[in-house]
This record gives structure tokens, C-alpha cells and sequence, in this order.
């Protein structure tokens, strides 16, 4: 068996040590006795939009963020478009998360277009925030991060909350929610790396992701003595220290 | 004759200060913070009466070590410096080293400022003095949840050096694309340094390079050599802007496990013996550079810049060694992916297999959020790791970076407690041997200060 991987703009959109997700997808796979491909896909390549099994998309800096938003616009957005459609599976963080959405909208001037493949839209916000964020899910799973922004996303009916905010902001500082879920695509803002240290979510992505080509594969149990013991410490920070 | 408002000023924080050394704590920010408020512009009226002016240094790593061999050089030209020594390196810390050498009457017994400044703070400090010359060793990107973004600080930085005078040298690292442009709007002199030999540095651009784009049209650069991060051999085939050639450079590099020779580029390189510096590291051969070339920029000699840096003694963290219990403790203070990954890279330049003592806090002094870790190389470190003991606020999350670089479980051991884990990694390193201590800032300030109760090492203030 083996897992492709598609690391969206690594060199405009890797600042904040997102990396580490394409790390623990990697790993956790072969730790499983998967083989691992890892590619880049970024501005000036052509797509093939049948490679990719699961895309990770981080954040950038503005500077970078705006040649992604136009790449996006065109055939490498169509074809990264075809290729969920086709049943691929996505992790993206912040600036990846914003861009997948509806639309970006400054505080001045036309909103800025997204993919469109997320219902969210995200409006510039005036205070940033930054600090640890501690959430959990409807499953009773808990995520863990870093978060750094000062866009507030908001959720349109399609996108479900990936998690609900115990310490920290989220989404927008106000409903509590973090993060969106529609389909097999994942946005949120968690930084820390977050897949290392929420390694049940690294492992649903897996599992997403080799279902496009080998159908629904039973995931080996892994030791998670380290991730869970970084989930614990981190937890403890953004509940007495945030 | 010294203003009435700096006399007060001075008086207040000369008075916080004798208060605060009487309560036994280094007086490093708080009294110039106090100068400060008194008279905003305490700094300006200060160094204005000093006769060789000042030199500041800035950059994301190797400002405080480059200032250090500054200091070290102007005193073997005969002068005196004023140096804010500890590393407190914000505006009030220069005016706390400013008064720490200032008389009650507010003149200066110094007669060069050689000051470090935050690089975030430049700006800040360029709008309260006009420096003789500036040093500018790199910009990388540094504490995730400060700072935000390299561009918009380049942007600053650049504005601010826009509006000194024509008077100031500039001496800018040839080979960091994003501090080679910072000169673009400066009318005066630049200088700059750089390393030519072509056996340094690989031809792909590193996982974490903030600046494969060009600062002035925005489009790819094209490396012929990569030597950390965006540092190389640069150009822009689009507007054609270009890695400058370098006043100051390094034609060879020898890197040994306790130096660092150098053969200077040029005519002066034919003329001079192989320059030693007693620090290992690439990144350490580039702090010397820069050091030379400030001195050039002040009509140094360069026999007397050369016998200085001979002699140089490392700063607080950065590879200092520790002796205890007949292990040598190596001292290497950590704070972004750039700065960890040349370290790391020195380590493994001279075939080591390092036992390892990593602490990891997420106090503000230290960046909140540690997903720097993940940007940096443990990868390459990963398969020479001896033994690695791991401490600190967030132990866990360098842990569990580690195993994801694919360290065996049975060399890592994560202890709690500062002494403790010294405890560990001694005990894990053979007498004789040498023990590499990597740790973020208030990690490091920690370990020193249990070291020191320990009895192995002096508070670092002191020095």
C-alpha cells in the first residue's frame, strides 16, 4: 500500500512550522508499513490532479499568501478543484484555510476571491489573535495549537466546526467554534505543528486519504505515549497561561 | 555641557540602578527604561559626546556575538567602549549600558558606543541616535508569535535607514538577498561581507527559507549556492538584481571542532595569514566577517581587528563551555529554525555524535509558540544523537519532535526540573566527554542559573 502526498506551496505558504504536518502524515504511515510520496505542488508547475491521495496547505505571509491567491484562480485552482471532487483528502491551516474558503474580505477595498471549495468566509479582523488554542470535538477528541491570525472565519451551513473552543479564540472570537469539516477537507487554525500532537486527526486524514484508491483501510494502533504526553503539557499551558 | 533634562535623566536612572545592584539583581533595561521617561531623548544627548560615535549591530542571529568582537576590537585600537554587554538589547537597554558608564554629570567614560539592537527595534533606536555605522548580519525569521512577518520588518528597517544621514556606513551581509537590499535607499557608504568560497554551500534552497523571492520585484531568485536558509550566492533573472560583490569576504573557510580559519578574499588575502577565530561554525566565520568589516568602516587596521578576534571569548549561550564533574558543558542558545540549524550544522561539520541536553520554554522571551521546532532540522541530527536529555516548559513537544525525526525512544530521556535533568545528562555523558547544551533563552537563563547553585558556572550579568 502506499500514500501520496501533496504539499501545497511549500516554498510561499510554510512559515509557522506547518511542516511538521506533512512530517507526522509521512510518518505515521510508515510506521504502518505504508510507502510514502511526498510532493510540492506551487505557482509555475502543472497539476496533476490525479496524483494526490491527501493535500496539506499551511500559511504564508502576505506577500507569499497573494501570489497563492492568484495562482488559485487559475488551472492549478481547477485542478486542485477536480482533484477533491475525485475524492482527495485535505489538511489546510490559516492562510491555506482562508484561501480555500469563499472569500477574504479587507477592511477596505473588493473581497478577495477564494477556491470556494470551503463554506466560510473570512473578514479582516482588528484585534489578532495570538496565543494557545485548546478545543474539542463532538466525539470527545481533543485538538491542540498555536493560533496567529487576524482574518475571522465564519461558517456557512455546508462547513460543520471541526471543534469547540475551551481556551483561545478560534474562528472568529465570538461562537465558540474552531476550525470547518466538509467532506474529507479540514481547515483550522492551529499552528504547534497540530497533526503531531492530534494524532487521531493526523490518522482520520490517513485513512481518508487511502480510501481514494485502496477503499476503507483498518489503521494499525500506533504508540502515542509521546503525542499524547505533548497534547497533555500543551493543554496545560493554554489553560492556565493564555 | 550636558542638557539639565539628561542630567535628570541620568540622576533617575543612575539612582534605580545603585538601588537595584544593592538588592542584588543585574541592572541590564530598568534604569534606562527610567532615563527613558525622564528625558526621551537621553540616548541622542549621550552619544553625542562620544568622539569615535557608534556602531550598532542587528540582525536576527550572531548580533550578540558580532558585537562582542566589535568591543574587542575597538578596545585593541586603543578606544574605549560603551557596550551594552548583557545583550539587553532594546532601546533602554542601551541607555542602561549608556549610564552605566556615564558620570552623575552626565559625561561618558567611553568614547565609542558599540551597541546590539533588536532588530524589530531598529526603527525604534534609529530615531533616537544616528549611528557612525550600522551592521545589518541577517534577517530570518525569528519568534512566530512576535514579530509575524519578515517582509514587513524589512520594509521598516529599510524605511528607517532611508532617513539616516549620508554620514552613516552600512555593512550588509552580500549574501542574505532581503539585508543586501536594505541599502537600496541609503545615500551614504556601504560595505559589504560575504562568504566566496565556492566549497561552501549546497545548490537546493533549505525547507526553511523565508526569501527565495526577490525583495525588489517579488519574482523566484536563482541560487548557484545555498548556504543556510535564503544565504547564498543570489540572483533575480527577472529585474536582474544581484548578490553584491563583497568588500569583506572569505575566498576559504576551515571549520574545525573549536575554530574557524579563514583566508580572506582579495588583495588583503594574499597579504595576511589565515585568520583564526576560536569559535567553530559557519555562521561564526559570517559574524567575524561582518565584525571586520565594521572595523574597516572605522579605519580599523586590520592586523589590530585580526589579533582581537584571536583572542575573542564567546558570549552568554553561545558556545560558551562549562566545565563539570570533568565533562565539558557546550552552551548553545537556540531561538528560531536559522539559528538552530547552524548550530546544528557545526556540530555535525567536525563528525561528532553528540550527547544532548534540550530545553524547551514558551515564555515570551523565548517565542509562545513552539512551532519553530518543526521548521528546524532535527532530521539531520536525528541519526548521530548519542543521548538526548530533554527538559523544560514544553519538554514534551521537543520530544516528541525528536521522534518524529526518527530518534530511537531509548536515547531520549525527558526529565522535569532544571537540576534533575542536569543531573541526567552528566550522568549519561562519560568524564571527558562533552555534553552539548541546546536551549531557548529563559531555558538557557535557567540552566545557568542551576549550574551556577551547582557551582560550575557565575551569574552571566557579571561578565
Amino acid at each position: 500500500m502506499d500514500l501520496r502526498i501533496g504539499h501545497l506551496y511549500p516554498d510561499l505558504m510554510s512559515i509557522y512550522g506547518d511542516r511538521g504536518n506533512v512530517l507526522a502524515l509521512a510518518q505515521r504511515a510508515t510506521w504502518r508499513g505504508i510507502d510514502v510520496e511526498a510532493r510540492s505542488f506551487t505557482v509555475g508547475t502543472t497539476w496533476d490532479p490525479e496524483w494526490a491521495d491527501v493535500y496539506f496547505f499551511g500559511g504564508g505571509q502576505d506577500q507569499g499568501q497573494d501570489l497563492v491567491g492568484a495562482d488559485l484562480q487559475g488551472a492549478n485552482g481547477d485542478a486542485l478543484k477536480r482533484s477533491l471532487v475525485g475524492g482527495a483528502a485535505l489538511f489546510s491551516v490559516c492562510g491555506g484555510y482562508q484561501l480555500l474558503g469563499r472569500q477574504y474580505v479587507p477592511e477596505s477595498g473588493a473581497p478577495i476571491p477564494g477556491l470556494g471549495v470551503l463554506d466560510v468566509t473570512t473578514r479582516a479582523g482588528k484585534v489578532r489573535f495570538v496565543g494557545n488554542l485548546l478545543c474539542e470535538t463532538d466525539d470527545g477528541h481533543t485538538l491542540i495549537g498555536f493560533e496567529n491570525h487576524s482574518g475571522y472565519t465564519y461558517l456557512g451551513p455546508a462547513a460543520k466546526p471541526l471543534g469547540h473552543v475551551i481556551a483561545g479564540h478560534g474562528n472568529n472570537g465570538k461562537d465558540k467554534t474552531e476550525g470547518a469539516v466538509q467532506g474529507k477537507l479540514i481547515g483550522c487554525y492551529l499552528h504547534g505543528s497540530a497533526l503531531p500532537k492530534n494524532p487521531w486527526l493526523a490518522d482520520r486524514l490517513i485513512g481518508w486519504a487511502l480510501a481514494r484508491r485502496h477503499g476503507a483501510v483498518e489503521l494499525a494502533q500506533l504508540d502515542d505515549t509521546e503525542e499524547l504526553a505533548a497534547q497533555v503539557q500543551a493543554a496545560e499551558v493554554a489553560k492556565t497561561r493564555t | 555641557m550636558t542638557a539639565p533634562r539628561t542630567l535628570a535623566a541620568v540622576a533617575a536612572g543612575k539612582t534605580a540602578r545603585a538601588a537595584l545592584q544593592r538588592l542584588g539583581r543585574g541592572a541590564t533595561a530598568l534604569p534606562g527604561l527610567v532615563a527613558l521617561g525622564v528625558a526621551p531623548d537621553a540616548i541622542a544627548s549621550l552619544t553625542k559626546s562620544l568622539p569615535h560615535g557608534t556602531i550598532c549591530v542587528s540582525g536576527t542571529n550572531g548580533k550578540t556575538t558580532t558585537t562582542r568582537m566589535l568591543s574587542d576590537i575597538v578596545r585593541a585600537a586603543g578606544w574605549q567602549p560603551v557596550h551594552n554587554r548583557s545583550g539587553s538589547n532594546l532601546d533602554r537597554g542601551i541607555a542602561a549600558a549608556l549610564l552605566a558608564d556615564a558620570t552623575w554629570r552626565g559625561e561618558l567614560r567611553g568614547d565609542i558606543g558599540v551597541f546590539e539592537v533588536d532588530e524589530a527595534s531598529i526603527p525604534r533606536v534609529l530615531a533616537r541616535l544616528t549611528p557612525r555605522v550600522l551592521v545589518v548580519t541577517n534577517l530570518f525569521r525569528d519568534q512566530l508569535d512576535r514579530y509575524f512577518e519578515i517582509d514587513a520588518l524589512a520594509r521598516r528597517i529599510g524605511e528607517a535607514i532611508a532617513r539616516l544621514p549620508d554620514q552613516t556606513t552600512l555593512v550588509l551581509n552580500a549574501d542574505d538577498p532581503i539585508v543586501a537590499y536594505l541599502g537600496n535607499g541609503h545615500r551614504g557608504p556601504i560595505l559589504t561581507f560575504g562568504v566566496e568560497d565556492p566549497a561552501v554551500g549546497g545548490t537546493v534552497p533549505q525547507a526553511i527559507s523565508d526569501a527565495t523571492r526577490c525583495p525588489r520585484c517579488k519574482q523566484p531568485l536563482r541560487y548557484t549556492r545555498v548556504i543556510l536558509a535564503h544565504v547564498g550566492d543570489w540572483r533575480c533573472d527577472h529585474c536582474g538584481l544581484a548578490r553584491p560583490n563583497p568588500d569583506v569576504s572569505a575566498a576559504a573557510v576551515r571549520l574545525g571542532a573549536n575554530a574557524t580559519q579563514l583566508r580572506l578574499g582579495g588583495a588583503v588575502g594574499s597579504a595576511i595569514d589565515e585568520i583564526v577565530v576560536p569559535l567553530p561554525g559557519l555562521y561564526n566565520a559570517y559574524n567575524a566577517l561582518a565584525a571586520l568589516a565594521a572595523a574597516r568602516a572605522l579605519d580599523i587596521g586590520l592586523a589590530t581587528a585580526t589579533r582581537a578576534l584571536g583572542q575573542f571569548k564567546p558570549a552568554f549561550g553561545r558556545l560558551e563551555i562549562v566545565e563539570a564533574e570533568g565533562r565539558q558543558l557546550r552552551l548553545l542558545l537556540v531561538k528560531n529554525p536559522a539559528g538552530f540549524n547552524a548550530a546544528i550544522g557545526a556540530l555535525l561539520e567536525t563528525d561528532r555524535r553528540p550527547r544532548i541536553l534540550g530545553a524547551l520554554n514558551d515564555r515570551d522571551a523565548d517565542s509562545r509558540d513552539v512551532s519553530w521546532i518543526w521548521d528546524a532540522d532535527f532530521e539531520a541530527l536525528a541519526s548521530r544523537v548519542t543521548h538526548a536529555t530533554i527538559t523544560g516548559l514544553r519538554a514534551r513537544d521537543l520530544a516528541l519532535r525528536l521522534k518524529y525525526a526518527g530518534v530511537p525512544k531509548d536515547r531520549v530521556s525527558v526529565v522535569d526540573g532544571w537540576v534533575p535533568a542536569i543531573r541526567t545528562a552528566i550522568d549519561s555523558t562519560p568524564v571527558g566527554d562533552e555534553l552539548v547544551v541546546i536551549a531557548t533563552y529563559t531555558a538557557m537563563l535557567a540552566l545557568r542559573d542551576a549550574l551556577a547553585r551547582l557551582g560550575y558556572v557565575g551569574q552571566f550579568w557579571e561578565d
